[in-house]
């Protein structure tokens, strides 16, 4: 046996891990090899290549783990199990940035589907290496960690809480000032996902400084990083009075509404999500868009696209109207009655026509004037069929209800509410008919014309118990008239009138 | 006598008399007393009662008086709370008006003034259209912006595209396959592979590892470049001597960057490169740009240009350069100082020559 021979063979083996690792690394991108590789116990294979002494190998067993852990949770609770976890801690601050890449990898893949698993992450104490991969030098290696920390991050506040403890926050705004694109993406992600869950975790990514960066890049011509920067805003606004203004302080304003005229969606959703969240604490705030031209940017916004991505603006435009009425009154004068319509015709999502319902109740409750700008679009009548459809979800029976109600009550302009008379439920009715009687005696226009398009016979044609508040209505608006018309209009007069001729003695 | 006689005779009749009226006397006594007491219990009575008469009747004068008086102040007391309550009804009817108009006025002035809101809504529809067209103008620019990079993006593929097959462009005696000889002008792909240049085989568009790296790493698409294009480090094909070291260990060593010596890193001109950099950092750090020249032969040439202060247009002064004290000899009536008349200080006339060496009067 000559030297040469002996060496051959531990070449063969070599090269036969590399292959076998390369292989695995290559099935496991594919979903539909997943289950013979785990049937065939590729999990226990790997783990002893994960210790190899080259390091090729041990990083291409890495991704191959990586790439299994992010097929499903019972792959990724094997690795879980398989106690791999505390092998890539200790290896991820020695090894190569190729090999902290792979590793930071595996941990995203696993810490991604549950809690329990994120949890089993903290526990091995990968924060900490996480955090210090974040100040490799190596973009990739940055954007790899910040990746795998916001996945933890995501799941509960505990959990961000945990992110948040072992330092992460200032890399992660220090990371967002890198050039790169992809990690300016993930960081800007991470920080939205660690500020999501409490104030006090928002407030902790505000005192690192992050606002004043994020600000700055919502005019980057990357979309991708465009939709995470006004998520992370909006996540941190949404909290409370406070940071909002401080949001609104990085003179974001007329800056964010372009991003609603963005081709992007997801840039537009998080642009009108991010104006929302501002608007929805104080009406000063809300007033404060309302001057930048906010509303009708998020108005144009709604009118332009479809889905879910309408949502954040329609809720958006029912909390600026909910405030006051001023601010109502300039969500109508910016023409935002008409999409909003088309929003409660149009869409065929239940939550997305809920929120329309609620917008325009929102606008239509303060005085008659609102209500009947919201009449004049014709909506009372749509309002009124997803009340009555039995089809329609129960949420937005009751916000359709309450719309229907709080415009109902302030509702003057009558011709809008004469087609409800005839198909509405007493409950309903009971608004529609006061509403009548407020009127009536102080309008004698409207009397003749309530008589002429039927409005009086439908009137005394509703059954009401006596001493209910709908009688009371219907007595006042009766005593408007003469007798003999309320007479001749009840059901049952001619028969009266039949009787009589009967019973009548003509005189020879 | 006559009388004592008589007396005397009748004194039977007297003594029957006497006992006969002293008998009736204490007959009705008894009746008597009563009926003066009667009398006199009636008399008292009346007294009484008419006393007792005068008392009520004062009284109730007494009692008139009071209550009339107290009658007359309860109802005066009753006509001033009336008119105090009128009074006060009307004044707060007054300050009810007064607020009324008070209130209305402020609250249309500067609560919800109704030009100011309806200004405010106008101002906020015009402020409206112009952010619709702001945003209107930046989203067609972005329109431009990204079809203008899309054609040009076509251009470019249609030009690679072109270089790519000029092997197709026609000669001057075989037509190409877009020059037919049947048509009255050539294809435009034939220009175009006029104008392109063949694209050469040695020239591979290498594939810039970095970027493509950075873009696939987002999602982990690509198995990542791993240093794996350089070959496997080998596994020893020398003799082996003695007992082997760590594998890992020998490969460090043997793989480890390039660490030259100081001499050996720094380049061959490093020294004209430093000179050059102490001069330019010289000629930045320059307070003014007038060379010192250290030679007098230099300033030769160059006339004296006085001070101003010492210059005027009189001429020079020759005070302070030539005399102190202003002289006068015309003015002088002797040549010879004038002589003394007092007489010297003697202390002062030995100044300066009385001590000899020894300290003695010469």
């Amino acid at each position: 046996m000559s030297q040469r021979q002996v060496l051959q063979v531990f070449e063969q083996y070599q090269r036969a891990r590399t292959q076998f690792v390369q292989a695995v690394a290559e099935l496991a991108s594919r979903s539909q090899n997943i289950e013979t590789l785990q049937n065939a116990g590729v999990m226990a294979l790997l783990r002893p290549l994960l210790l190899d002494v080259v390091p090729t190998i041990q990083q291409t067993a890495a991704l191959a783990l990586g790439r299994l852990a992010n097929y499903n949770d019972e792959l990724a609770e094997a690795v879980v199990k398989g106690d791999i976890l505390p092998q890539l801690v200790c290896s991820l601050s020695e090894q190569n940035r190729f090999y902290k890449k792979a590793a930071a990898f595996v941990l995203r893949a696993v810490g991604k589907h549950s809690p329990q698993l994120a949890q089993a992450i903290v526990q091995c104490g990968a924060l900490e290496t996480l955090v210090i991969c974040l100040e490799d030098f190596d973009p990739g290696v940055k954007e790899a960690a910040a990746w795998a920390l916001g996945y933890i991050a995501r799941h509960n506040s505990e959990l961000s809480q945990a992110v948040v403890d072992a330092g992460a926050v200032p890399l992660l705004v220090l990371c967002i000032q890198e050039p790169e694109i992809a990690l300016k993406r993930i960081a800007a992600s991470t920080l939205s996902d660690i500020s999501k869950h409490s104030p006090e975790l928002a407030q902790t990514v505000v005192d690192a400084g992050a606002i004043a960066h994020l600000a700055q890049m919502i005019l980057n011509p990357d979309a991708k990083l465009k939709r995470q920067v006004l998520s992370a805003l909006s996540q941190i606004a949404k909290h409370s009075v406070d940071l909002a203004e401080l949001v609104v302080e990085a003179e974001i304003f007329p800056v964010v509404l372009t991003c609603l005229k963005d081709s992007d969606e997801y840039v537009k959703k998080n642009g009108a999500t991010l104006t929302r969240e501002i608007a929805k604490h104080t009406p000063e705030l809300s007033q404060l868009i309302v001057n930048a031209g906010g509303v009708a940017a998020v108005i144009d916004c709604i009118g332009s696209c479809r889905g879910t991505v309408r949502l954040p603006g329609i809720m958006m435009l029912g909390y600026v109207a909910a405030h006051s009425e001023n601010l109502s009154m300039a969500v109508i004068v910016s023409k935002g009655i008409p999409p909003l319509c088309t929003c409660l015709i149009e869409e065929n999502e239940d939550h997305i026509k809920a929120a329309a319902a609620w917008a325009l109740g929102q606008v239509g409750r303060h005085t008659p004037e609102h209500a009947r700008a919201v009449a004049v679009a014709n909506v009372l009548p749509t309002l009124l069929s997803m009340y009555m459809d039995t089809h329609s979800s129960e949420d937005l029976q009751v916000k359709a209800k309450k719309a229907l109600k709080n415009i109902l009550q302030k509702c003057t302009y009558l011709p809008a509410l004469e087609p409800l008379l005839h198909d509405a439920p007493p409950n309903i009715l009971k608004h529609i008919v006061g509403q009548f009687s407020k009127v009536l005696p102080h309008d004698s226009k409207a009397r003749r014309l309530f008589v002429t398009t039927g409005g009086l016979k439908k009137v005394q044609e509703i059954k009401a118990e006596p001493g209910s508040l709908l009688q009371e209505y219907i007595n006042t608006i009766n005593n408007c008239y003469p007798e003999e018309i309320v007479r001749y209009y009840s059901p049952g007069y001619s028969e009266i009138l039949l009787e009589r001729v009967e019973n009548y003695h003509p005189v020879l | 006598m006559a009388t004592l006689a008589r007396l005397q005779a009748r004194l039977p009749g007297l003594r029957e008399e006497c006992f006969r009226r002293n008998r009736s006397v204490d007959e009705h006594r008894k009746k008597e007393y009563k009926a003066a007491v009667k009398i006199q219990s009636w008399f008292r009575g009346c007294r009484v009662r008419a006393y007792i008469r005068y008392l009520n009747n004062m009284i109730i004068i007494i009692q008139k008086w009071w209550r009339g008086y107290q009658g007359r102040r309860y109802f005066r007391k009753m006509v001033e709370t009336a008119y105090f309550i009128m009074k006060m009804n009307f004044y707060n009817e007054m300050a009810v008006r007064i607020q009324k108009r008070w209130r209305g006025y402020y609250v249309r002035k500067y609560t919800h003034n109704y030009y100011a809101l309806k200004k405010y809504l106008e101002a906020i529809s015009v402020n409206n259209e112009i952010v619709r067209k702001e945003l209107n103008e930046y989203a067609e620019m972005k329109e431009k912006e990204k079809k203008k990079k899309d054609l040009e993006k076509k251009e470019k593929e249609k030009e690679h595209q072109a270089r790519k097959m000029h092997y197709l462009l026609s000669t001057e005696q075989i037509a190409g396959i877009y020059n037919s000889p049947f048509s009255k002008s050539p294809d435009p792909m034939e220009l175009l592979l006029r104008k392109s240049k063949p694209l050469s085989h040695s020239q591979q568009p290498a594939k810039n590892h970095l970027i493509c790296e950075l873009c696939d790493w987002s999602n982990c698409t690509r198995s990542p470049t791993f240093p794996a294009a350089q070959p496997l480090p080998p596994i020893g094909r020398q003799k082996p001597q003695g007992p082997f070291r760590d594998t890992a260990e020998v490969l460090r060593q043997r793989y480890k960057p390039l660490e030259p010596t100081l001499r050996v890193a720094a380049s061959i001109n490093s020294l004209e490169k430093a000179r050059e950099e102490i001069k330019r950092e010289e000629w930045r750090n320059r307070v003014h740009d007038n060379e010192f020249l250290p030679f007098s032969s230099y300033h030769k040439n160059e006339k004296y240009d006085p001070s101003i202060h010492r210059s005027g247009k009189y001429g020079q002064e020759t005070y302070g350069v030539k005399h102190f004290r202003e002289v006068q000899p015309k003015k002088w009536i002797a040549d010879k100082d004038f002589q003394t008349v007092l007489p010297s200080i003697v202390l002062f006339e030995r100044f300066g020559k009385t001590y000899s060496r020894t300290g003695q009067i010469v």
